[in-house]
C-alpha cells in the first residue's frame, strides 16, 4: 500500500513521515543514535503474528541493544510474562509529554532522548501524540513509527503493512540488531 | 432581582474600595444571609491568578491533530516545528484556542439551551414561577451562589443569571478571533472560565426543567424506567423524541394523556430528551444513547420523528425519508430546510404529513408540535406497517459476496473495526462476526459514506441487520434522573469523602463515542461501586451503564441503590444534570466544611483541590460540550480522565510526578511551603485501554489532605488494580505514602521493602491543612 495515513482522514500537512522501505534501515538510525528509547503500547499485545506477538520482536531487540523499553497502557503485564522487565509504564500521554522535555530521559542521565521508536498506540492517539512530538520535540528528537500502518508525524514510518509483512519487517529489525 | 448586571458592575468596582459593602446591593441580596464574598460576576480576568497556579502544576501537553491553522483567510499556515502563522500565533496558542473554541461552544450550547427553555417556560408559568428542587435541598443553586452571588427563587431570577453567562460566552468567543489572546496559558485560562460558566448554565437549566415540569426532586429512589430498543412495543404506533430540549417531548405527553392515548402509543427517545422524558413521566421509554439513532432510526420503527437541540444527526431528514417517517423539528437551532408551520392550522399540518405531501416541517410552539406529532403518528402508523431498511440475513450474504476487502470502511472508522473480515465471515454464511461488532460501531455511519465502498454497500445497516436477535434483546432498568443530592446526604458522607474513607466520588459522564464496547462503561463502574466509591452519572454514559446486566441479570441500577453514598450509583440526569455532580463537591465544601459559598469560587475550588476525592470519567467523550463540562470540573481542580477518542481534544494537563518541585503547596496552619506529593498527579488525561483508566481512578482520587486511614485506603485499592492489570506494585507508591500508617496494613512488609530500597523517608508534615492560596493562611511565618 502507499505511504498514506491508515485511517483516511488522519491528513498531517506538509510535512509528512518518509517511509521505511527497507527495514536494515532501522538499525542504522540505532546505531546512529546517541540515547533511543523504545515506546511499546497495548495493541503489541493484542496483535498475533503467528504464535508471537510484537512484543516478542521489540523484547528482542531490546535484549540486544540495552534500549530502555517504556510501556505504556497495560502492556507491562505482558512483558513481565515474557520474565523481560521494562524500564517504566507511564500513560502515552505522559511519555509523549516527558520526551518534549529536553532535561529528561528514562534513566535520568544523559538526556535527552535523540530517537523514539514507537509502536502499540491506538493508531489515532500515536498519531496526535507523535503530532505533539513533532511541534514541541523537534529540537532535540527524531521518531521512527515501527507500527503496522503508516504513521504520518514520525520522521519515518514503516508504510501501510499486512500482518506477513509487516512481521517480516519486524524480524529484520531484530535480526540485523543481533547481528551487531 | 431585574437590574442584576448594573448592581454588579457597581459591586465590582466597590468591593475593593469602600467598606460596608453589603448596604449598597441593598434588596438584591436580602433572602441570603450569608455575606457576599471576593469575586461575584466574575469575568475573564477574575481568576486567571488561580488557574495559573494549577496551569503551573499542570502543563497542557498539545495534541495538533495537523500542522496547519486554516481558521483565516492569511492561512493556510504551517506551525510545526516552532513556525508561526499570518497573524504571529504558534502551534502552542493554535492548539490551546481550538481548546477554548470547544468549550466556548459548549458553555454556548448550554446557555442557549437553558435560555430556550427558561424562555418557554417563563412565557406558560410567568416569571415568578418559584424553583423548587426539593424540600430537603437548602442549597438549590450551589453554582449560582458561588459564581454570581445570586440565590435564585424564581424563573425570572433564572433570566438574571443567563444574563450574566452571556456575556461572558459572548467575550470568551471572541478571544478566539484572529489578532486577539496570543499566550497559550491565557487561552487556558479562558477555557477554565468557559467550563465554569458552562456549568452555570447547566445548573440553570436543571433548575429550571425539575421545577417547571416536576422532575424528581433529589430523589434517591426515582423510578426504574424501561431502557433499550427491545422494550419498545412495536405493535403500537412510536413517537420517536431526538435531543436535550424536553418540553417539546413533554408537550407530546401531555396531549396523549389528554387524549386518552398514552397506553395506545408507545413514546420514545434518544439522548438527553429521552432521559428527561423519563424524569416527566414514568411511561416513556429510553431507546438508546446517541450511538442508537441511525441504527433505530433505520429499523422504521418511529413512525414519527421530533427533534429538538443538539446531538442530533444533521442528516436526519434524508434518514427519516428512507423510512416513510414525518420529521418534526421543534426548534429554531435546527430547521432543517423545512417549512415553518408553527402558525398554520393544526389540521392541515396533520393532514400534509400523514398524506405524504411534506416530509416534514418546523413547528415551534411546543403544545402544537405535541399534538401534531400524536395524531401523525397514529394516522402514518397503519399505512407505515414499520418500514424499515435493515436488510434480511439472506441479503445480507449476498451483499457480503460482493465485498471485495478493499479496507476502505475499516480505514474510515473511528474505532477502524474490523468490518471487511466480517464481511468475509458473512459471505460464507457466518453472521456473528459482523454482529459482534454492534457494541463497538459507534453508529456514525461514516462507513457509508459516498465513494468509501467501491460496491456502495451499506455497511452500517448491514452490522445492524445481523444483529436484529441483539436489538430485540435490548431490554434494560434505568433510574430515572434525581436531580440534585440532598443536603442531608452531603452531610451524612462529607466527613467520609473528606477525610478519605469514602475512597472517591467518581463522576462518569459524557457521550458514546467509545473506543471499543459501549459495555466497558459498566465493567469500569461495577469495579468502584464493588470498591464502595460513590458512582454518580448522567447523559448518554448513564444509559449505556442501564444498557448492561450483571451476573445476576440485573442492571447496574437494580444491582446498586441511586443514594449519595459509598457503593451506590446515582444517575443525576441528563447532560445538564452535570451541575448536581460539581455542585455535590461544592455543597461538600460548603454544607460539610462550612466554607462561604457566596461569590468565593476561589477557596471552594481550592478546597475540593486538596480535600474531595472527585475524578471525572468520560470514556466516550465526542462534543464540544463535553469539554466544557470537563472544564468546569478543571477549574473546581477535579481531575478528568477521557478515553482514547478524547484525546482528539489536542491536549492534556500532566503533572509531572518526578519533578518534587511542581508539587509543594500551602500549610494554611503556619504558613510554610510543605511538600504534598502529586495528588492528583493529573488534571486532563486521555487513556488508552479500561484497564488503564481502572488503575488511574483510585490513583487520582487521592488528595493532600487525606487522613492515614483514607490515603491507606486508596493506595490499597491502587495498589491492587496495578497488580491485577499490570501485574506488579506500581513504582510510584513512595510517592504517596507520606507515613508508614498510610500503608495499607495487608501490603505492609511489601511496601516497606519497596520503600527501603527507593531511599524514601517519611514527610516531615504527613497531614497539613493544604491549600494554594497563600490568602488563606491563618497564621504567617515569621
Amino acid at each position: 500500500m502507499a505511504a498514506e495515513p491508515w485511517q483516511r482522514y488522519e491528513i498531517p500537512g506538509p510535512i509528512k513521515a518518509a517511509v521505511i522501505k527497507n527495514p536494515e534501515m532501522v538499525s542504522i538510525l540505532l546505531k546512529k543514535a546517541k540515547k533511543p528509547v523504545l515506546i511499546v503500547g497495548h495493541e503489541a499485545a493484542e496483535i498475533d503474528l503467528g504464535g508471537k506477538t510484537p512484543i516478542d520482536h521489540i523484547i528482542r531487540i531490546a535484549r540486544a541493544t540495552n534500549i530502555p523499553v517504556v510501556t505504556t497502557a497495560h502492556t507491562m503485564a505482558e512483558f513481565l510474562k515474557r520474565d523481560f522487565k521494562p524500564a517504566a509504564s507511564m500513560t502515552s500521554m505522559d511519555i509523549g509529554n516527558r520526551l518534549t522535555d529536553p532535561e529528561w530521559s528514562v534513566s535520568g542521565e544523559d538526556a535527552p532522548h535523540d530517537l523514539a521508536l514507537i509502536l502499540g498506540m491506538t493508531y489515532y492517539v500515536g498519531f496526535v501524540i507523535e503530532a505533539g512530538l513533532k511541534s514541541f520535540a523537534f529540537n532535540h528528537l527524531k521518531t521512527v513509527s515501527l507500527d503496522r500502518y503508516y504513521q504520518p508525524h514520525c520522521n519515518w514510518s514503516f508504510p501501510n503493512l499486512s500482518i506477513e509483512e509487516w512481521d517480516r519487517y519486524l524480524t529484520i529489525i531484530a535480526q540485523e540488531i543481533e547481528k551487531k | 432581582m431585574k437590574k442584576v448586571r448594573f448592581k454588579v458592575d457597581e459591586l465590582e468596582s466597590d468591593i475593593f474600595k469602600i467598606a460596608g459593602l453589603e448596604a449598597t446591593v441593598g434588596e438584591f441580596y436580602e433572602e441570603w444571609e450569608e455575606a457576599i464574598g471576593p469575586t461575584p460576576m466574575p469575568d475573564i480576568s477574575t481568576f486567571r491568578e488561580w488557574d495559573r497556579i494549577l496551569l503551573n502544576r499542570y502543563k497542557p501537553f498539545y495534541l495538533p491533530f495537523c500542522d496547519l491553522c486554516c481558521l483565516c483567510t492569511m492561512g493556510k499556515c504551517d506551525l510545526s516545528k516552532g513556525k508561526r502563522g499570518a497573524c504571529g500565533l504558534d502551534m502552542a496558542a493554535q492548539q490551546s484556542r481550538i481548546v477554548l473554541l470547544a468549550c466556548a461552544i459548549g458553555a454556548a450550547t448550554h446557555a442557549g439551551h437553558g435560555r430556550h427553555m427558561v424562555k418557554e417556560l417563563v412565557s406558560k408559568l410567568g416569571k415568578d414561577h418559584p424553583l423548587d428542587i426539593g424540600s430537603s435541598v437548602l442549597i438549590e443553586a450551589p453554582h449560582s451562589r458561588l459564581i454570581t452571588g445570586i440565590k435564585p427563587k424564581t424563573l425570572g431570577d433564572l433570566e438574571d443569571i443567563l444574563d450574566y453567562a452571556e456575556t461572558e460566552i459572548s467575550q470568551l468567543l471572541s478571544c478566539c478571533h484572529t489578532g486577539q489572546e496570543g499566550d497559550n496559558l491565557d487561552f487556558e485560562s479562558k477555557a477554565f472560565h468557559a467550563g465554569m460558566i458552562d456549568h452555570l448554565a447547566l445548573e440553570v437549566s436543571d433548575l429550571a426543567q425539575i421545577s417547571a415540569l416536576n422532575f424528581p426532586k433529589a430523589d434517591p429512589e426515582a423510578p426504574l424506567v424501561d431502557i433499550g430498543i427491545g422494550s419498545i412495543d412495536t405493535s403500537k404506533p412510536v413517537i420517536l423524541v431526538i435531543g436535550h430540549n424536553v418540553p417539546p417531548a413533554a408537550a407530546i405527553f401531555d396531549y396523549m394523556e389528554d387524549s386518552g392515548l398514552e397506553d395506545n402509543i408507545e413514546l420514545t427517545g434518544i439522548c438527553c430528551t429521552a432521559l428527561d422524558l423519563t424524569r416527566y413521566t414514568k411511561k416513556a421509554k429510553i431507546a438508546g444513547p446517541l450511538s442508537h439513532q441511525l441504527r433505530f432510526v433505520r429499523s422504521g420503527i418511529a413512525d414519527v420523528i421530533v427533534v429538538d437541540e443538539q446531538c442530533i444527526r444533521t442528516d436526519i431528514l434524508e434518514e427519516a425519508k428512507k423510512v416513510n417517517a414525518p420529521l418534526i423539528s421543534t426548534n429554531y437551532k435546527n430547521f432543517q430546510g423545512l417549512p415553518n408551520r408553527t402558525d398554520d392550522p393544526t389540521d392541515e399540518i396533520v393532514r400534509d404529513l400523514v398524506g405524504g405531501r411534506s416530509p416534514g416541517v418546523v413547528i415551534l410552539d411546543s403544545d402544537k408540535a405535541g399534538e401534531v406529532a400524536t395524531r401523525v403518528a397514529m394516522g402514518v402508523f397503519p399505512k407505515r406497517k414499520k418500514s424499515g431498511i435493515i436488510p434480511e440475513e439472506s441479503e445480507i450474504i449476498e451483499y457480503a459476496k460482493k465485498c471485495t476487502k478493499c479496507l476502505s470502511c475499516q480505514r474510515v472508522c473511528p474505532n477502524y473495526v474490523p468490518l471487511p473480515e466480517a464481511m468475509e465471515a458473512a459471505a460464507k454464511g457466518n453472521l456473528q462476526p459482523l454482529s459482534d461488532l454492534y457494541e463497538s460501531c459507534i453508529g456514525c455511519g461514516r462507513c457509508e459514506a459516498e465513494g468509501v465502498c467501491p460496491n456502495d454497500l451499506k455497511l452500517h445497516t448491514i452490522i445492524i441487520g445481523a444483529s436484529k436477535s441483539k436489538m430485540k434483546d435490548e431490554k434494560f432498568k434505568i433510574r430515572s434522573g434525581r436531580g440534585a443530592i440532598q443536603d442531608s446526604e452531603i452531610r451524612a458522607v462529607g466527613a467520609s469523602i473528606v477525610m478519605g474513607e469514602i475512597p472517591g466520588v467518581i463522576g462518569i459522564v459524557g457521550c458514546s463515542n467509545y473506543p471499543g464496547s459501549w459495555k466497558d462503561n459498566a465493567f469500569i463502574i461495577e469495579e468502584f461501586l464493588k470498591r464502595r466509591f460513590i458512582v454518580t452519572t448522567s447523559g448518554c454514559a448513564a444509559m449505556n451503564l442501564g444498557m448492561y446486566k450483571n451476573e445476576e441479570g440485573l442492571s447496574l441500577y437494580e444491582a446498586y441503590p441511586g443514594v449519595f453514598d459509598g457503593g451506590s450509583l446515582v444517575n443525576c440526569g441528563s447532560c445538564v444534570s452535570n451541575a448536581h455532580i460539581s455542585g455535590a463537591a461544592i455543597k461538600i465544601a460548603s454544607i460539610f466544611a462550612r466554607r462561604k459559598l457566596n461569590s468565593n469560587y476561589e477557596e471552594i475550588a481550592d478546597y475540593i483541590y486538596n480535600r474531595v476525592g472527585a475524578v471525572g470519567i468520560s470514556w466516550g467523550a465526542m462534543s464540544q460540550k463535553a469539554a466544557a463540562i470537563a472544564s468546569g470540573f478543571w477549574r473546581l481542580g477535579i481531575p478528568v480522565i477521557v478515553g482514547p477518542h478524547g484525546s482528539k481534544y489536542r491536549r492534556a494537563l500532566l503533572g509531572r510526578k518526578d519533578k518534587d518541585e511542581d508539587w509543594y503547596s500551602i500549610d494554611a496552619r503556619t504558613g510554610k511551603s510543605v511538600y504534598t506529593g502529586p495528588a492528583p498527579e493529573h488534571l486532563f488525561i486521555a487513556v488508552e485501554t479500561k484497564e488503564e483508566a481502572m488503575t488511574l481512578i483510585p490513583k487520582l482520587s487521592m488528595r493532600p489532605n487525606d487522613t492515614t486511614k483514607g490515603r491507606s485506603i486508596k493506595i490499597n485499592h491502587y495498589i491492587d488494580l496495578h497488580k491485577r492489570f499490570y501485574g506488579i506494585v506500581p513504582d510510584d507508591i513512595p510517592l504517596f505514602v507520606r507515613t508508614t500508617a498510610d500503608i495499607p496494613i495487608t501490603m505492609k512488609d511489601e511496601i516497606l521493602k519497596i520503600l527501603k530500597e527507593k531511599d524514601w523517608k517519611e514527610s516531615e508534615v504527613p497531614t497539613p491543612d493544604p491549600t494554594l492560596l497563600s490568602r488563606l493562611v491563618r497564621k504567617k511565618e515569621g
